[in-house]
Parts: structure tokens; C-alpha cells; sequence
């Protein structure tokens, strides 16, 4: 009975979805104003019924309804309630539900707090959601419905894939699509701007504080995802280059150039027409890259060949979304007239360049990772193209971004001139040269060309960031810096600090990892990286529903006692092993050990030992950035806004009733 | 059901469990050439894997053909040679410079050099068009509203 109940509540939220998606535009169009107001009320039905949908699955998952073949095949009675809850969104049809709940969820969103914002604005937006909302609700109920029954149904359940089997699965992806599906807010901003034909700056304004938000979301959950490959896969790396990692890294850079051109096109009135694109782009990678993950293309062209429905839905879907954007933009854009200048020495041009250089690193990794699938589809040849191709591509288009980072800040909006830029950033580009080359020298282990390079740029930013606080609090200095500079100033501040920290964390990790493999006895014990870690042998217990061999490492330095770890190899009941790192973090170094199998009778194991410097930096300085997103989309401007709203909407009130 | 067990099979592989081999190394020099290319070739079986992260049977065989010609006193060269003359580019992450690789590999720079040759061109025409001058009756309202906003 639930899950038909929930099969309702999806069919129901597609009408609601439909109504959304149809008489807001029209009604916007038209100058029809009951079809306007209809928006609001289809949008919180849509979530209403979203809700009943996701709970009924969940529900399934919690009483062990094995009569519904998504839960059969992605759970079973002895998994604890965290994993049966985080289940729902495990595998296929039921993360596409997730993604359509969010997407109502943003919708809903949206309707409540847009009271600055023009009626008919709203309900452009919210139709324009409404149709990305048909799209997955028809692509989730034709080819991917959660709620398919089975006949015969098992007594008992599959395994939930024991990767996923961890709290970090419990905050990744929702972090994720909270981001993903963020931006469609701004996308739908873009185009409701470009159906009014209003392509002022004021469409920014009310997008920004959604389109920042989303962006956070972005970032953490891809900072969690590093986070959890690197101590779930047991190798160590936390970032491969694999396609499903560059389908959300991908809208994540033109997401964060959107972030900066928005900036720009809401405070100077400039790049409106780019700041447009940057919309459609983000949005469309965000959908691109569900479908890279969704139609199965990546795990093989040939098989999404031979069942190619999902896939074919997913390519019309994204057609229509993006070429009718485009359309529509090309038809637009050509309409609006910037009267903005500047020169080349000025914000304006740095913002610029920052976006040109995010949009080609984008466009490179898409190159890259659309390549071996087109060779592949056209028969030219069989290519990988994995981390050695990335790197030696991101890399160097990169670097330019850190030392833009520092300029981009100290310039001048319109007009600055070249020799007073040169004056002011004179010193930190002293100081960040010899400084990176010095510590390179003198504090590491051994001199390396990447170390000194990633640590002069991260001094740069650091430097120039500093004076930029310097000159924000001009003459009262300190008591200046907090006066002046408001949240979305310190927003950026810590943004690029995150920079800084990241390139930090990226360059040591990268250059000065040391690991070993090897052959270990109870009671032996291996030097490595300034450490020794001494094998205290392995034992069998059990956990709630796996088997497990568990390691006891105890890690000295120099005679005093550092840590005890605890590295774990699981037996999960689907047969699949399963390595449980034991991790000493720290904030210069962690120590990283895995455990591998018994060597002979006599207590040996094969271990896996890292000693990782500087790591944790590389998520220190995703969550620096998140955190300036965060307080960019908090300014008080906006609080102001909205407080102005709701103050003349309640004059309004009050004069209609006298 | 057959669809689903099609599917366990595809991503055992996939999953997170890297053999660990306690191989000896004459020198720390091999021992880092072992390193990098077992990071840079490709477990063939796998849906996008490297040798050193997998554990699939091939890969440990790989691994290990890996250590013996590293031992044995091969370049890194010529076990790249080797693996691609027995597998296919497809064993190679760093895909070699080939014609169906021109575009793949000059891709990026020649967006980039594309883009910022719009960038620049933008910049130079936006300085020749004339500045809108206000009149200065619009000057006022500007500043009115101006006045209105920050209020």
C-alpha cells in the first residue's frame, strides 16, 4: 500500500510540476494575473507531494519492504538504521528522487523568501523550475521508477554497496545536490530575466545570495567527497580525475566564476551578458554531468548503446534545457547594451580573465573527459586519459588564477594605472618569492621547483589579501578593517585565503608523500617519514553486519608514544572486502595505515603505510572558501532588502484595509 | 535480476580494496619507477582504476610483471613500450601524442589562447565606443534613486 501510495505522490507532484512549468510563464507573459499567483501554490504542492514520495521509499527501506526491488537489491535486515536511512539515495532511482526533491525543495525555497522580488519575476523563475522539475519527475517515472514492486519478493535484501556503507555517505550527496540542483535557481533567474527582456543588474542582485549559496553547498560536498575517497578507498589520493569527480568539479568552476560575475554585473553593472551564460553553463554541466552518471555512458559506450532509454531521455532532456536557453540567449543578448568601461589595468579586466581562464579549464576537463568516450564511439581507438593528462593541464592554467586572486583584489574598478598596480604589488611579490624559495630550502626536505612554486603563490595570496585588509581599513587601521569592510568583503578574504591553503595543501601533500608496502610480523616494527610504526598483530571479531580482521598498529616517535591505529579489513556479507584505513590526522602530516592480507601462519600481514604531510590542507581551504561563500551570501545588504520588502508589503496591507 | 548481478559483477572491481605486495626493491630509485608507473597504467578490467589501487586479478599480475622488469633493470621507458605493445594505448593514463590525440592534447591551450584573444579584442573595442554621456537632468534622478537605495 505505501509504495503505491508513494507512486501517487510522484504522479501527483508531475501534474503539479506541469501546472508550475505552464501558467506562471504563460500567465507572465500574457499579463494574467490568477495564472501568475498559481505559481506559488504548485511550487509547495510539488514539495508536499515530493516529500510523501521520499518518505513513502524511506518508509520501504526502514520496514524492510523487500517487495520493492529498490530497496530489495540495495538493502537488507541487518543493516543499521544510519545506512537504511542514507540507503534511500545509494544507488539509481532513488538518487534521482533525491535530486527531484531537492529541486522542489529550492523551488519552495525560492517562493517564500523572494519577497523583494517582483511577482511576476517569481513566478518566471519558479515556472522555469517547474520545467527542469517535468523533466526528471517523466525521466524518473518512465525509466527509473523507485517504486517498481517485484513478484516474488525475497526474505531478505541485497547488501547497500559497502563503499557507501559510512557517515560520509550519509552528508556527501546530499551536500552535493543541494549544490548541483542550487544552481538551477540562478539559471532560472537568468532566463525568467531574459523572457521579461529586463536584463538589468537587479536579476543578479536577487540571484546572488541563492546562486552563493548553492556554490557552498558545491564545495562542501566535494570537499567531502575527497575527504571520504581518501580514507574509504584505502589508497590514499583524494582526488583521481575520474569522470564522476570532474561531473561535479566541472559546474563548480563555472559556478565559481558565476560567483564573481555576478559580483560584478550586480555592483558595476557590467558583463551582464556573460554573467547570463556563466547561468546557462553552470546549470547545463550540472545536468551533463547527471547525465555522464545516470545514462551509464561511462561505464561503457557499447552498453548504453544496447539499452540506451535512460540515455536517450537524458540527451533529449539536456537538448531542450540547453539548446533552448541558448536560443533564447542568442536572441537576447544581442539586446543588451553595456555602457560600462574600463580599462586594461582594472578589476574589471582581472575579474574578466579569471572567468576566461575558469571557463577554459572547465572546457579542458570536459575535453578530457569526453574523449576517450567519442574515440570510442566513432571507433578510432580505445584512449584512457586519467590524472597525468589532468594535472599537466590543470596546472598550468591554474596558476595564473592564485596570482590573479591578489591583483584582482588590489586593482581599481574602470582605471587603474599599470605603474601604481606595479608600486603596490611590488613588496608581497617580493616578499612571496623569497619567502616560498626559503622555506622550500630550508624547511622541507628537499628542494622541489612544484613545492616553491605553489608556496610563493600561496604566500602572494596571503600577502596581498593582507593588504588588502590594510587598505580597506585605510587611516584608523585595525578598528577600519572591521568597520569598513562588510560581510561580502570578508567573504572574499577568506575565499582566497582558502586559495592560499588549498595550494599549500596540494603542492607538500603531492611532492613530499612517502609510502610503503611491505611484509610486517607481530612484534616488528618500520621506520618511515620520522615515525616507526610497530605491528601489534591483527584479530577476528565481528561488526553489526560484516566480519572483520583488525590491525593494531602502535606509532612512536622517537621513543614517545604518537598514536595507536586501528586499521580494519571487512568481510561485508555481499563477499566484497573492504580496507578501513586507521588514520592519525594532524595538521602538518597524517599517518595513514592499511591493512592488506595474512602472509603465512606465523602472524604476518602485508601493511600499507602513508605518511602524508599537509593533507588535511587541501579540505582546510575547501572549507575556507565555503565559509567566505557563506558570508558573501549573508551580507546585510540583502536582510536590508528583504526587510524594505516586507515592510512596504505590510503598508500595503494595512492601507488596503483602512 | 540479471541486470543487477550484470552490475555487481561491473563494479566489484570498482570497489575499494587494494592488494597490498611486499615487494623488495634492489634501490630506492626502482622502487620510485615502480611507483609511478603502476600510478600511470591503467587496471584493464576495471572501470577507471590504476594498477596501484586495484584488485583485480590482472592487476596483481600486471603489478607484478611491473616489479620483475623494474628488478630485472628495465627503463620506465621500456616497460611503457612493453605494456602498450601488449595492451593498447588504453593501458596508458598519460595517452600518447598521436594523431587522434592532436586535439586532446592542444585542446586546452588553443581554447585558451582563443579565449583570451576575445578578452582582449572585447577590452579594446569597449574603450573605442563613445562614453553615454548624462544629461544632467538624468544625472539627478540617478541620484535620487541612488540616494533612495542606500536609505
Amino acid at each position: 500500500m505505501i509504495p503505491e501510495i508513494g507512486q501517487l505522490a510522484l504522479i501527483l507532484a508531475l501534474c503539479m510540476a506541469l501546472v508550475q512549468a505552464v501558467f506562471p510563464i504563460a500567465g507572465a507573459h500574457k499579463g494574467v494575473a490568477s495564472w501568475v499567483a498559481l505559481a506559488k501554490p504548485a511550487a509547495l504542492g510539488q514539495l508536499l507531494f515530493m516529500t510523501i514520495g521520499y518518505a513513502c521509499l524511506t518508509y520501504g527501506f526502514l520496514e524492510h519492504d523487500f517487495s520493492i526491488r529498490y530497496v530489495a537489491t540495495n538493502s537488507n535486515t541487518s543493516l543499521p538504521i544510519l545506512y537504511l536511512i542514507s540507503g534511500v539515495w545509494g544507488a539509481h532511482e532513488g538518487s534521482l528522487l533525491f535530486w527531484t526533491l531537492t529541486l522542489s525543495l529550492w523551488t519552495g525555497v525560492v517562493t517564500l523568501f523572494s519577497r523583494s522580488v517582483p511577482e511576476v519575476m517569481v513566478a518566471r523563475v519558479v515556472g522555469v523550475m517547474g520545467v527542469v522539475s517535468v523533466g526528471f519527475l517523466l525521466f524518473m517515472l518512465l525509466t527509473s521508477n523507485p517504486f517498481v514492486r517485484l513478484m516474488n519478493p525475497p526474505l531478505e535484501g541485497r547488501d547497500l554497496n559497502p563503499l557507501l556503507q559510512d557517515p560520509g555517505l550519509a552528508i556527501h550527496p546530499p551536500l552535493l545536490y543541494m549544490g548541483y540542483v542550487g544552481f538551477s535557481v540562478a539559471f532560472a533567474f537568468a532566463i525568467a530575466a531574459m523572457l521579461g527582456g529586463r536584463l538589468d543588474a537587479a536579476w543578479a542582485r536577487w540571484s546572488r545570495p541563492w546562486t552563493n549559496i548553492a556554490w557552498v553547498f558545491l564545495t562542501l560536498g566535494i570537499v567531502i567527497g575527497s575527504w571520504w575517497a581518501y580514507y574509504e578507498l584505502g589508497w590514499g589520493g583524494w582526488w583521481f580525475w575520474d569522470p564522476v569527480e570532474n561531473a561535479s568539479f566541472m559546474p563548480w568552476i563555472i559556478g565559481t566564476a558565476l560567483v564573481h560575475s555576478l559580483a560584478v554585473t550586480e555592483k558595476r553593472g557590467a558583463f551582464k551578458a556573460w554573467t547570463v551564460l556563466l547561468a546557462i553553463f553552470a546549470f547545463s554541466l550540472s545536468l551533463l554531468g547527471t547525465f555522464l552518471v545516470r545514462s551509464g555512458v561511462l561505464t561503457s559506450v557499447h552498453a548504453f548503446a544496447t539499452d540506451p532509454s535512460r540515455g536517450v531521455f537524458i540527451l533529449l532532456f539536456l537538448s531542450v534545457i540547453i539548446g533552448g536557453s541558448l536560443l533564447l540567449y542568442s536572441w537576447r543578448a544581442s539586446q543588451i547594451r553595456s555602457s560600462v568601461h574600463f580599462t586594461l589595468f582594472s578589476r574589471e579586466t582581472g575579474l574578466l580573465l579569471t572567468n576566461v581562464i575558469l571557463m577554459v579549464t572547465a572546457c579542458s576537463i570536459l575535453l578530457g573527459t569526453l574523449y576517450p568516450l567519442v574515440l570510442d564511439a566513432l571507433g578510432v581507438g580505445k584512449i584512457s586519459v586519467g590524472p597525468p593528462y589532468f594535472n599537466s593541464v590543470f596546472i598550468p592554467l591554474t596558476a595564473p588564477l592564485a596570482v590573479l586572486a591578489g591583483v584582482g583584489a588590489l586593482a581599481r574598478w574602470k582605471r587603474d594605472s599599470g605603474l601604481s598596480l606595479a608600486r603596490k604589488l611590488a613588496l608581497p611579490m617580493l616578499l612571496s618569492v623569497g619567502g616560498g624559495f626559503a622555506l622550500t630550502l630550508w624547511a622541507l626536505p628537499h628542494f622541489s621547483w612544484g613545492a616553491a612554486l605553489g608556496l610563493v603563490l600561496a604566500l602572494w595570496v596571503l600577502l596581498t589579501m593582507l593588504l588588502w585588509l590594510k587598505e580597506q581599513g585605510g587611516a584608523a587601521g585595525l578598528a577600519g578593517v572591521f568597520k569598513n569592510i562588510s560581510r561580502a568583503g570578508w567573504g572574499m578574504f577568506f575565499g582566497h585565503l582558502g586559495i592560499a591553503v588549498f595550494v599549500v595543501g596540494v603542492a607538500l601533500t603531492s611532492i613530499y608523500s612517502t609510502e610503503k608496502d611491505l611484509r610486517i610480523e607481530k612484534g616488528q616494527s618500520y621506520h618511515l617519514g620520522g615515525y616507526d610504526f610497530l605491528f601489534k598483530g591483527a584479530e577476528r571479531s565481528a561488526g553489526p553486519n560484516y566480519l572483520m580482521d583488525r590491525g593494531e598498529v602502535v606509532v612512536s616517535r622517537e621513543g614517545e608514544h604518537v598514536a595507536t591505529l586501528f586499521p580494519e579489513k571487512r568481510d561485508y556479507r555481499s563477499g566484497m572486502p573492504m580496507t578501513e584505513a586507521g588514520i592519525d590526522a594532524g595538521l602538518t602530516r597524517d599517518l595513514f595505515v592499511a591493512l592488506g592480507e595474512p602472509l603465512g601462519k606465523d602472524g604476518a600481514w602485508s601493511l600499507r603505510i602513508y605518511h602524508k604531510p599537509f593533507v588535511r590542507w587541501v579540505w582546510l581551504g575547501g572549507l575556507f572558501m565555503a565559509f567566505g561563500g557563506l558570508l558573501a551570501a549573508l551580507d546585510k545588504r540583502y536582510f536590508r532588502l528583504a526587510r524594505k520588502a516586507r515592510l512596504e508589503t505590510e503598508a500595503n496591507t494595512a492601507g488596503g484595509k483602512a | 535480476m540479471r541486470r543487477i548481478l550484470v552490475l555487481l559483477v561491473l563494479w566489484s572491481p570498482l570497489l575499494a580494496f587494494a592488494n597490498i605486495e611486499a615487494y623488495r626493491f634492489d634501490n630506492p630509485q626502482k622502487e620510485a619507477d615502480y611507483r609511478v608507473l603502476i600510478a600511470e597504467l591503467r587496471c584493464l578490467v576495471c572501470q577507471n582504476q590504476n594498477l596501484a589501487d586495484s584488485n583485480a586479478e590482472l592487476a596483481q599480475d600486471m603489478r607484478r610483471q611491473t616489479y620483475e622488469m623494474v628488478q630485472s633493470g628495465s627503463s620506465k621507458e621500456e616497460i611503457i613500450v612493453y605494456m602498450v605493445q601488449r595492451y593498447g594505448d588504453f593501458v596508458l593514463y598519460r595517452p600518447p601524442f598521436m594523431p587522434s590525440t592532436v586535439l586532446l592534447w592542444v585542446g586546452p591551450f588553443l581554447i585558451f589562447a582563443v579565449g583570451v584573444g576575445i578578452l582582449l579584442l572585447f577590452i579594446r573595442r569597449r574603450n573605442q565606443e563613445p562614453v553615454v554621456q548624462l544629461s544632467s537632468e538624468e544625472h539627478a534622478r540617478a541620484k535620487g534613486l541612488l540616494d533612495q537605495e542606500t536609505k
